[in-house]
């Protein structure tokens, strides 16, 4: 029955090769720790991308409960972490991906550079994946406001006060992103919930969509 | 050929003339060595790695609740704050006399972008074919003092904090949840005329380093010896009522649960 499904859609949309290339891929013998248990340093871009998708769905799930809002965002996520079932998990999941995510992303980084792994033909990858960096570093930035508490506020208000002493660009770009030249409050809440849960995500995953495209087209680097 | 310019179409359409790609992977022979197939056999190895990462996240999360101070109050100066700890070696770069004040742009703009610039633009600043570390000491060089530097800077950081003030000023007080202050009480006019509350809160809540004075396990006794005599960075000298109306804030304040 799902053969014939398969069979019909392939007719017509020829899907094979899409997921044929992703799974004949040859895995070569320095990459595999099943072989060379030193390899277990080529999992750290993986796990990365594993805590991603971690980060994504318990993301999903605490906007089931937060509101954006200087009134109710503290107090919804006091509800979600004392009355709610498992609430306290989700959270605990998305905080603690936070720091782990860094982690990972710092190893495989390190990995990455020691390895020399960024040099031609991969010099477009290592681009990318600073970038990614990046954006995972203003992902962290964003989300530290979000839960509207005391270290969130005041933390908020050093960076914001560092982006102002910027010259020139300083002034209106913390305009843009706090919605206000002085006022740490409701715009800066809902500018920081857009930028992290609509703007960030968005640009991570296109720039994550062309780090693996690239790895597939150049493949994993030899062994030094 | 059968993929794209060699590719065979039926007229201007994209469906291809001949039969479809045949559903069959590679021969195993065709991978030299100890070279395997992504899928199913690496794969499989790949999920063994990330169940066992996903248990001990599991455990990191069950252990360490993640933490929710109280609701921001922007009036409260007496804050100190603290960014998250990926962020400390930035915070700790800014506290340096040649980095901040008159110097704050080195220490906002010029040091970090410079690192940032010189990681995006590592291929084409080191361009040798060489891969191994020893065979390229600058680039090694480099990366380990940038590194050193960063744990160093989040180490002092660390160190320099005052954790057991800010766990206290962040610390959820029940004022704010469900504590009903009687301000009827004769006690809360002398809380209020003896300039407690403006400390310790119109609802005993505490701000910053004050603590809240809410269910406190102190007796009516001592509360009177701290009104008068102070404790710890409270001064003494605060209460300067009679003995009734000391008698009758200490009552108030023990009253509050």
């Amino acid at each position: 029955m799902l053969n014939k499904l398969y069979d019909w859609i392939d007719e017509r949309l020829d899907i094979t090769p899409l997921w044929r290339d992703l799974a004949d891929h040859e895995v070569p013998e320095h990459v595999n720790p099943a072989h060379h248990f030193s390899a277990f340093v080529y999992c750290f871009g993986g796990l990365t991308f594993f805590v991603v998708v971690i980060q994504v769905l318990s993301g999903m799930f605490l906007a089931m409960y937060y509101v954006p809002d200087i009134e109710r965002a503290w107090d919804s996520i006091y509800h979600l972490q004392y009355n709610v079932a498992y609430g306290k998990i989700v959270r605990g999941m998305h905080h603690w991906g936070a720091s782990v995510v860094i982690v990972m992303m710092f190893l495989h980084t390190l990995r990455v550079f020691f390895q020399g792994a960024y040099k031609k033909p991969r010099e477009l990858n290592w681009i990318v994946g600073v970038l990614i960096f990046i954006v995972m570093l203003a992902l962290g930035l964003t989300g530290y406001l979000l839960p509207w508490d005391m270290k969130a506020l005041f933390a908020t208000n050093v960076t914001l006060n560092i982006i102002e002493s910027v010259p020139i660009i300083g002034e209106p770009l913390r305009v843009l992103l706090a919605g206000d030249g002085a006022i740490t409050g409701a715009q800066t809440l809902t500018r920081f919930f857009a930028i992290h849960v609509f703007f960030l995500p968005a640009v991570l995953f296109l720039l994550i969509g062309l780090h693996f495209i690239m790895i597939r087209r150049q493949g994993i680097s030899g062994p030094l | 050929m059968r993929r794209g310019k060699g590719m065979k179409f039926v007229g201007d359409s994209r469906i291809p003339a001949s039969h479809r790609k045949p559903n069959i992977p590679k021969d195993y022979s065709e991978y030299p060595g100890k070279t395997e197939l992504f899928y199913p056999d690496f794969l499989l190895k790949e999920w063994l790695v990330g169940a066992v990462f996903l248990v001990g996240f599991l455990c990191l999360t069950i252990v360490g609740e993640p933490p929710l101070e109280r609701e921001a109050d922007p009036t409260d100066s007496s804050y100190i704050p603290m960014p998250d700890w990926y962020f400390l070696f930035l915070y700790q770069l800014l506290k340096y006399s040649y980095a901040s004040g008159d110097y704050n742009l080195i220490g906002v703009l010029i040091i970090p972008g410079i690192a940032i610039t010189a990681l995006l633009l590592a291929p084409f600043l080191d361009r040798s074919p060489k891969r191994r570390p020893k065979d390229r000491p600058i680039a090694t060089g480099f990366m380990l003092l940038a590194v050193a530097g960063i744990i160093y800077l989040t180490w002092e950081a660390v160190v320099t904090h005052d954790w057991e003030t800010a766990k206290q000023q962040g610390m959820i007080t029940e004022a704010a949840q469900d504590v009903e202050i009687d301000t009827s009480h004769p006690g809360y006019e002398i809380y209020q005329a003896q300039s407690c509350l403006s400390c310790h809160g119109a609802n005993l809540e505490g701000s910053g380093a004050n603590p809240p004075l809410i269910g406190t396990d102190k007796t009516e006794e001592e509360i009177m010896d701290i009104a008068v005599n102070g404790i710890g960075a409270m001064p003494a000298g605060l209460f300067d009522g009679t003995e009734e109306e000391l008698q009758q804030l200490a009552e108030f304040i023990k009253s509050v649960e």
